[in-house]
């Protein structure tokens, strides 16, 4: 291979015309992570054998003439993806030996497409932060700077794309998760439209605010691999009956006629300003490529990220509920009773940040602060999707920084009750609206990577996919890497 | 405001055993996520509807009739900590 950073097609091309085989370009990503991993901490767990035999069976099916998009491609999956008899801990030492008895959706259908699995990303513990420190095994380290953190919290996800061990990684997005570290690692990330990809079998963080995507190096690569996972899952009562377009085919590099908001609020005080710079020019290039561009206002946007302060921890409090030492995961030696099992089961599993967002979330849904804390909140999120679905009434996309900075020095959110709000201040109000969202990059400040946020309407993807792919066409932003390895 | 008292208490009730280490540092980080969202406040919401969910979606069930399963008994089993006789074993109930 002449470069550690090949697109799917580009993969696709040399599968295809027998350049490579699917077993060499698995055994040249083990290889490589057996080089690079030590130094990042991007993957928990590496499934070698599995990995090889998917690819064995994958050549097979290339011999015979198969050439699924995603078949023989390998990719790694966050630790909250369920993959049976592979072991699947969310971070957290609550699951540190369990082994799932069924796939995750998602899995089941790369499996039927013939990818390869490499192994499991690290990740914040529950998917419970900004910055990939809550994890129980170490933090990722970002390939750009190993100093400094990756984002989070699909953390691993972002350093695997970014350092070249992974060609692309199945994340989650509940606040900003995907994004985040798309920003930071200076790679493309995408957060569906709430319900367009099942979420049967991933581990749940807050039910009304979880999404799964992944991180990858274009937007063409996004379009291609959506088409395979997304769609309708009877295990899954939030996906919707929408038929899943051929994005991929369908991918523009002219955006003549689209209309592009930017809202004024995104460039929010305290952002850097080389951030902001970059994020402007990304702007005007989008413009040359045809769009029109009209300011916004989005005047509530601002409190999203305290609502989701209250809506997270206190879905968290209700779906952590089942991690309670009976039918799977740890459970405590030292129990005399069954009172004990729970308290102590989940007081030795559970990390810091789990016991921070359980217990707020206990606090705002209890007796007599449940209406002045979570009616509030779910009051605001309606003020907040009214005012997204006024600006769609006369723009396509919006566009805005994904992160106000570059990656922050390692060790800063930890004893931050509040970091992983802040960092996610400018992805949290998708989630709370249900909206599509690519992250790509746009530019180096001081040899850093930020990102421009492309946020579509509801079932959207196919815009926000157009949008990124135009500009990567006409930039090469996505194409810059990290020197390492 | 949240003194130690009332973590105490959430984690009575959240079934989460802390440590005497655990309990300041609880206890000052609930207090400056609550003071983090005390801005909320001042928001006039009056009349508004509360919004649990972004899918417009009601009532989605799928038809009751067995489908092939991904896991087997005995792997469900397999995870559990205890089990005896093909059950999940936990402590007694009742005293």
């Amino acid at each position: 291979m002449d470069s550690e950073f090949l697109e799917i097609s580009e993969l696709r091309r040399l599968l295809d015309e027998k350049k490579i085989s699917s077993v060499e370009l698995t055994k040249h990503f083990l290889t490589r992570i057996a080089k690079i991993n030590p130094s990042l901490n991007a993957y928990l767990t590496v499934t070698e054998a599995h990995a090889l035999s998917q690819a064995q069976a994958a050549d097979e099916r290339i011999a015979k003439g198969g050439t699924a998009p995603l078949l023989g491609i390998p990719y790694a999956a966050k630790d909250m993806f369920l993959t049976k008899g592979i072991r699947t801990t969310a971070a957290s030492k609550i699951l540190d030996t369990y082994l799932p008895p069924y796939n995750s959706t998602v899995i089941e259908k790369l499996n039927a497409s013939g990818a390869v699995l490499l192994g499991k990303n690290n990740q914040d513990q529950f998917a419970h932060g900004s910055s990939g420190e809550s994890s129980a095994y170490g933090f990722a380290a970002n390939p750009w700077d190993t100093t400094r953190m990756t984002g989070g919290s699909t953390s691993g996800g972002g350093a695997a794309v970014a350092a070249g061990i992974a060609p692309y990684a199945l994340g989650t997005d509940t606040g900003g998760s995907i994004r985040n570290p798309a920003s930071l690692c200076g790679i493309t990330g995408y957060k569906p439209t709430y319900g367009r990809i099942s979420r049967y079998g991933v581990i749940a963080m807050a039910s009304s605010l979880d999404t799964i995507g992944f991180l990858c190096l274009s937007a063409a690569d996004a379009a291609v691999i959506t088409e395979y996972i997304a769609g309708q899952d009877a295990y899954d009562g939030t996906t919707g009956a929408k038929e899943v377009p051929t994005y991929h085919s369908q991918l523009k590099t002219d955006l003549k006629g689209l209309k592009v908001g930017i809202p004024k609020e995104y460039f929010v005080a305290g952002m850097e300003p080389d951030v902001e710079k970059l994020v402007r020019d990304a702007i005007k290039d989008i413009e040359k490529l045809g769009a029109t561009i009209t300011e916004v206002s989005l005047p509530n946007s601002k409190y999203g990220q305290m609502v989701y302060a209250i809506i997270c921890p206190s879905e968290v409090s209700s779906n952590l509920a089942k991690y309670d030492g009976i039918r799977f995961g740890h459970s405590t030696a030292n129990a005399e009773n069954l009172l004990e099992v729970y308290m102590k089961t989940r007081g030795e599993g559970f990390g810091a940040e789990a016991k921070r967002r359980i217990l707020t979330g206990t606090y705002v849904l209890s007796h007599g602060y449940y209406d002045a804390y979570y009616k509030k909140a779910q009051k605001i999120r309606g003020l907040i999707i009214n005012e997204f679905n006024e600006a769609f009434k006369n723009v396509d996309v919006l566009l805005t920084p994904t992160s106000p900075t570059v990656a922050p020095k390692s060790g800063v959110a930890k004893d931050d009750p509040i970091f992983a709000y802040i960092a996610d201040q400018l992805a949290v109000n998708c989630n709370l609206a249900g909206l599509p969202s690519l992250s790509v990059p746009c530019g180096l400040s001081q040899g850093l990577p930020v990102g421009l946020q492309i946020i579509g309407p509801q079932w959207g993807e196919q815009q926000i996919f157009n949008v990124g792919h135009a500009f990567q066409t006409a930039t090469d932003w996505h194409k810059k890497h990290p020197a390492i390895g | 405001m949240i003194d130690s008292e009332t973590v105490k208490k959430l984690a009575q009730l959240a079934r989460i055993e802390i440590t005497s280490e655990e309990l300041p540092t609880l206890t000052r980080d609930l207090q400056k996520i609550l003071d983090y969202v005390e801005e909320l406040k001042a928001v006039n919401t009056d009349g508004l509807p509360e919004v649990a969910q972004v899918t417009g979606l009601k009532n989605i069930t799928r038809i009751d009739e067995l489908a092939p399963s991904q896991a087997t008994r005995s792997e469900l089993l397999k995870a559990a900590p205890t089990t005896e006789n093909g059950y999940v074993k936990v402590k007694a109930v009742f005293e």
